[in-house]
Parts: structure tokens; sequence; C-alpha cells
């Protein structure tokens, strides 16, 4: 059964003795065993041609021997819904290229929800693979006054079993000496099928071009998807698919609903399993407590406030506790910049390197410490559980723009910003439902646009008290609220039909989070924000510094004022002038847009260029603000009227200036077609806000 | 068959008890449905509706399963 693993093995993993996967529900403690296994020996990546992850690590078995254990996607069913599960499946099918199959699967299943974790072991029996049932949370299950007969259920499921409580590290002494154990015989024992599906199975899988220990498990597969599943089904000739659909008939016939009839087989087989295994005594209701919780935060009053609280304590942190290491961030490396500076003659190349490079990762890496600090918040709402209830109490209002509870995760994220929250998506299973809530994240108002905002209320209101200040940052925040739901609204009725997808939450009961699986997240995460951003950010800094650098001017006395005019950008600016003077902004102004498209908080830096003010320090803006109030059209007009202020704090809310979004989409959606008509959507959206703040403000008589 | 009259499960109160009798869904919604564990004869319990009345938190199989009102009531079920 071994044979895959045993054709030649290209060198890179040579000592690497056995390739093992995990599975297992979600929620189920995989994750816990795989960090606890593998530890920080992990390396994540991308699985070829699809954006889901590939999480492998290195750990040993019993004797020492190098296995490379495999983090499969939490799924309940291998019948696939959303590319992450299409990946698990393809894996175990060894379809996947690129993924040997694995020798063996370690297949996760949550003792105190024995049942339904069940289903998935009873398909991964049907797929021929040694498999190791690692039986978790045995305490949780006993103190529900629930205990499982491991000899029993050993005997009924024919394969190894190992009881374990993995958040206390109990249980992988046994389950390292399980895998280890050579060879594993596959499974002998799977779900009986009523005779006249098994018929058709059989014949099926004879007629499948595949070796012959994977034909049954395709050939179930693929009886039981449904007619638009199968249409798009590519790995196998046509005349499968169309041999599937007459088999399907056949049995629609018979009285057998081709889809149904394998799912209730393997939980009528669960059902037997169970009632030899399972002993119910009269232990406490240990759900009761997560009950009671639930009775309080999915309330209709206190549901809300303790909802609201979370959010506040979380955004609050992501805002004060994330400065300071975003001030030493940006002072270390600005400083940095200077030594840089002082080594170096002044000629182009320092330029480069200060003001494009430098300046470039400071930009992405500053805003490190809010994505880790988001992730941290958002790693103990998914362990505790409540991510779940966040999601029950905010469907209601999602589905009214025909989105469901699931993609609010990705939209909340995006109010620190929009790359995690891209990234969030990929729990959507609707494809269309996905792009919908990647094209509507970005206009979230994420932090990068708060230092715009500052400015622009500073220039406009110099004296404004908190109150107002805080009064007009809210409407910013509403405004990009209440556009992203309007749009969402739109796509989903035009671009994107659809209907308002199916949604089935497992709520689990609340738990406490494990430090070391948030720690680990937050530390990946982080690294694939730098790698992904960073890399794009970097190539398209050097390219906006080009931009505002060439051609300079002959006068080398120029200032710096003079010289960005002068410009590549320069030259843009002005070109765009008749394109952006019906918002009230003149070439300046249009530089500054043109260098926020990196990314928005270079706003503030450009214009002090164009201005010619002394950059000096981020903290104090004052000579900008003062030298942006005096600004004067030709004709002696302000430049930053109240309107215009408005009107840019519209765009900056609505246009999509960050490459690294960008970036993210494409890699998402895995072409440039989203992208691009992600930035030219928003674009206009961005234009027509602020002609109708500067327009309309006229003629209602405001300046 | 029964003498219990079919109810649909978007229609039981809070706390009820129920058994699944019957599916009027097209065929993906109830396959994911059953392999969720909502099968045909299963017991469950009605535990809560979420603040703003949907979706609704069932207990099935030992553990909460939540759902639409929409696709709730295409599942037919007699209390018990």
């Amino acid at each position: 059964m071994t044979a895959l693993a045993s054709a030649p093995v290209p060198a890179p993993t040579r000592d690497v003795v056995r390739h093992v996967a995990i599975a297992g529900n979600p929620n189920c403690g995989k994750s816990t065993i795989f960090n606890a296994l593998t530890g920080l020996r992990q390396k994540v990546g991308n699985y070829p041609g699809v954006t889901v992850e590939k999480k492998t690590g290195r750990f040993f078995g019993s004797h020492g021997e190098a296995m490379e254990l495999l983090d499969l996607p939490g799924s309940y069913s291998l019948q696939v819904r959303s590319p992450d599960e299409a990946v698990a499946r393809d894996v175990l099918l060894a379809r996947q290229p690129d993924t040997p199959r694995p020798d063996v699967v370690i297949c996760v299943v949550d003792a105190s929800n024995l049942e339904r974790n069940l289903y998935l072991v009873a398909q991964m029996l049907e797929l021929q693979l040694p498999v190791v049932v690692a039986l978790n949370m045995v305490d949780v299950a006993e103190k529900n006054g629930v205990v499982i007969d491991l000899m029993a259920l050993r005997e009924k499921l024919g394969v190894p079993v190992v009881s374990m409580v993995a958040t206390k590290g109990v249980g992988f002494i046994e389950l390292r000496q399980a895998v280890s154990r050579s060879p594993l015989p596959p499974p002998t024992i799977c779900a009986q099928m009523p005779i006249v599906l098994e018929r058709e199975v059989m014949a099926l899988a004879k007629a499948l071009p595949v070796p012959a220990e994977l034909a049954r498990g395709e050939a179930l597969l693929l009886l039981t998807l449904h007619e638009e599943a199968l249409a798009e089904v590519t790995h196998h000739d046509p005349s499968m698919i169309e041999a599937t659909l007459e088999a399907q008939r056949r049995l629609r016939v018979t009285g057998f609903d081709p889809l149904s009839a394998p799912v209730e087989a393997r939980y009528a087989w669960i059902g037997e399993v169970c009632s030899a295994v399972l002993h119910k005594g009269g232990g406490f209701d240990a759900l009761t407590i997560s009950d009671r919780l639930d009775g309080v935060l999915t309330h209709r009053i206190w549901g809300w406030a303790a909802f609201l609280a979370m959010m506040t304590v979380m955004f609050f942190c992501i805002f004060t506790v994330a400065a300071y290491p975003m001030d030493w961030i940006e002072g270390g490396l600005s400083a940095f910049g200077g030594w840089v500076g002082s080594l170096l003659p002044e000629s182009d190349l320092r330029s480069l390197l200060t003001d494009g490079v430098i300046a470039g990762v400071s930009g992405v890496l500053v805003f490190l410490p809010q994505i880790l600090v988001l992730y941290f918040f958002l790693g103990i709402l998914e362990d505790t559980g409540y991510m779940a209830r966040a999601a029950f109490i905010m469907d209601r209002l999602m589905s009214k723009v025909g989105l469901h509870g699931k993609s609010f995760i990705p939209m909340l994220s995006s109010f620190a910003c929009a790359i995690p929250g891209v990234m969030a998506t990929r729990t959507i299973e609707n494809r269309k439902d996905r792009l919908v809530t990647i094209l509507v994240a970005p206009l979230m108002s994420c932090s990068a646009r708060l230092p715009v905002y500052a400015i622009m209320i500073a220039v406009f209101l110099p004296v404004a008290s908190a109150w107002q200040k805080s009064g007009i940052m809210l409407s910013m925040y509403m405004l990009g609220l209440v556009v992203a739901f309007a749009m969402a609204w739109l796509f989903k009725k035009t671009l994107l039909r659809g209907e308002t997808p199916m949604l089935l939450l497992e709520m689990p009961p609340y738990r406490i989070p494990s430090w070391r699986t948030i720690l680990i997240r937050m530390w990946e995460r982080g690294g694939l924000f730098v790698r992904r951003a960073g890399t794009v950010i970097l190539a398209l800094s050097v390219l906006l510094w080009a931009l505002s650098t060439y051609p300079k001017p002959s006068d080398p006395d120029a200032t710096p004022a003079e010289a960005i005019a002068h410009s590549t950008a320069g030259r843009i600016g002005h070109a765009i002038e008749p394109l952006i003077a019906p918002l009230g902004y003149d070439w300046k102004i249009g530089i500054g847009l043109i260098g926020s498209f990196a990314a928005r908080e270079v706003f503030v830096s450009t214009m002090s260029i164009v201005y010619n003010v002394q950059a000096g320090d981020d903290e104090d803006t004052a000579p900008l603000r003062e030298t942006m109030r005096a600004e004067r059209h030709n004709d002696g007009r302000p430049v930053f009227t109240p309107l215009v202020c408005i009107g840019l704090m519209v765009f900056y809310v609505l246009a999509m200036q960050c490459v690294s979004t960008v970036a993210i989409v494409r890699r998402e959606t895995n072409s440039w077609r989203w992208p691009l008509f992600q930035v030219a959507y928003m674009t206009g959206l961005a234009w027509i806000g602020a002609f109708i703040v500067f327009q309309g403000g006229r003629l209602l008589g405001f300046q | 068959m029964t003498a219990e009259v079919d109810e649909l499960l978007s229609a039981l109160p809070l706390g009820q008890k129920g058994r699944v009798v019957g599916f009027d869904l097209p065929p993906e919604y109830r396959q994911r449905l059953l392999e969720m564990g909502l099968t045909n004869g299963i017991e469950f319990e009605v535990i809560r509706f979420a603040p703003l009345g949907d979706p609704i938190d069932i207990k099935v199989r030992g553990y909460h399963l939540s759902l639409r009102k929409r696709e709730a009531s295409g599942v037919r079920v007699v209390r018990v």
C-alpha cells in the first residue's frame, strides 16, 4: 500500500522516512497536536496553483526517525465545498502535484463530539490509507459524563486509536509510537453501503483509470457529487463523468438518492460504533457552563453589549498598545536610514537607499505591530470559540446584503489592515461570496488612513475639540462601512449574482485558549505579511521613488519642491489636474494622490516634500499644517477649504490606494482581473464621493 | 404513517425537542445537513435564536449547530 512512498523520492526529502498527514474537523484540537509535534520546525507555503496554505513540519517518531507532517485544512467532510477542503481531498487521493500521498493519516477526533467527528473518519477509512485515530479531549468527554471504551473503539474501527488530551500533553508518546509502527496496514473496515449503491460504486471503480487502492474512494466521492459539481470536475475524462451521471440516474430509479444514501449509511455505521463504545454515565453536565455563557453572549441585549465591548477593547489595543513598537520601528529605521545616509556621499544611490528602500521597508514593517495585535485578539476569539458566536449574531445583518456571518471576520480585520482581512476570507466556502468580501473589505477604514484623516482634520479645523475630531473620524469609518455593505449588495445583485449562501455553523463549547497556538499563529501570520506585502511594496516604493526623482531639474540648486515638480510624478500631477480639478484639487494634491498609491500614509510625507516643509518628525505635523492652510490658488483663493479637506478624506475612505492589498488580492484570486477591477471601481467611487462633497457643498453655499 | 403532525423545524419554539422526518431541500443542501449529522430520525432540541431572530441554534448529536430559518423551513420534524 505504500507503493507511492517507495517510488524514487526527490533529494530534499531523502531523510524523511514517512509522510504523515493530520486531518480532522474544525475545533477538534488539530492545530494543538500539530504544533506540539512539530514545535517551531514548521514551514508555511502554498499549494501550487491555488492559494490554500500548505503547512508542513518535521517531527520524529519514537525511534528518532524523521517524518514530515502535513497539516490538512480542517473539514467536516471529504465532500468538498471550499478550496481548502478540495486540497485536503486531493492530497489524500494523490491528486495534488508536489505533495506525495501520505503514508499515514492521523485523524483527530473530538471525544466530546464523537458521533459527528467519526463521519470524517468513516470517509477516511474508505480511502484505503493507513489511519491512526487520535481521540482528543477525552477529559472534556469525561467531564460531560461520557466514557469511551478505547478497546472497543479500536476493534470497531479496525485501526489504532490513541487517547489524548493534547492541551495537557497527554498521549503524545502513544501517538508517536502508533505512527512509527511499520508497516501500518490499510483499514479493513468501513461503513457498509446498501447493495444497490455498492454495485454501482464497484462498477464505476473498475472503470476509473486510477490505482486500485484509490478506486473505491474516488468512485464513492464522484457518485455523491451533485450535477453542477460534477460538471466542474476536470481531473477525469468526460466519459467518466457521463458514466457517473448514468449511475446516479439508475440509483434514483431504484429509490436511492446518490447524494444522501452514502451519508445515511455512514451515520448508520457510526450509530453502531457509538452504541458499542460510548458509555454515558451520570456525570454532571459541564456544557451548562458554556450554555450559561451563551445565555449572556448571544443574548438579545447583552450579546450586542459584549460584542461591542470586545471590539472596543480590541481596537483600543490595536491603536494604543501597538503604537509603542510602531514608534520604535519607525525611529529605528529612520535612524538606520540616517546612518546609511551619513556613510554615503550625496548621490542617487544614497537617495535610492534611504528614500526608496529603507523608507519602503519601514512602510511595511511599521504596520507589523498592529497586525500582530490583531492576530492575537483574533486568535483568542477563535480559540475560545467566540468567533462562531460573532458570526451567529451578525449573520442576520450580513444576510441582508447577501453574505453570511463568516464574511464578518474579514471585514472586521480590515479595520486594522485589509491584508489580514483578505487573507481571512479563505474560510468562506462559496467562491462568489469570497470574492464579494474581498472586493469590499478594503473599504473599511484601515489604520493607514488615520494619518491622512488626522492631518486633514487639523488643517480645516485647527482648534477642534476632541469630540469634534472623533466625530469626524467616526463618520469616515461609518462611511466606509455603509459603502462596503452597499457595494456588497450591488455586487451580489449584478456581477457575482448568486443565492444567499447556506449557513451551517458549528458553535463549539467555550474553551480556555491555548497561548502556544495563538503565539505560533501570530508568528506565522506576521511572517506571511512581511513576505507577501514586503516584496511588492518594496518594489513599488523604489518605482515611486524613481518617479518622483527623475528626470532631475537642470538646476542643481533646485529645492526639493522644484525637483518633485519637475519629476515624472510632478508631470503626472499636472497631467491629471483636469481630472481632479472638479474635486477642487490642484496638481500638488495630485502628486500626493499618486504618491499615496503605494500606501496611503505616504500622503503626509509627499505633501511635506511638495510644500517644501522640513519633513522633521512625524509626530509634529504643525509646519505642514500651517503651510497647507496658507496655500493659495493663483487667484488667491485658499486651496484647502473645508470642502476640499472633507472631500479628500472621503476620497481616502473610498480609494484603493494600497499596493500591498492589490498584491494580496492578486494572490488570493489568482488573477489580475479582480485586483484591477477593484482599483478601478474604488477609484471611481472615490472620485464620485469627493465630487459630490465638493460640488454639492458649493451648491449648498459652503466653501 | 405517524399520528403526529409534521411541522417545520423553523416553526418550533425555544426549548422544543423534535425528530427529523424528512427534507424539502435541494439535494446538495440536504446532503450538507446530513453530513453535519442532521439525519432522518435524529432527535434534536431548539436551544436558542440569534439576537435578531435568525439563525437558529439546535443541539443535535451532542453538539450545537446553527442554521438559518430559510434552510430550517425545509426540514420536516415532529415534536417529541
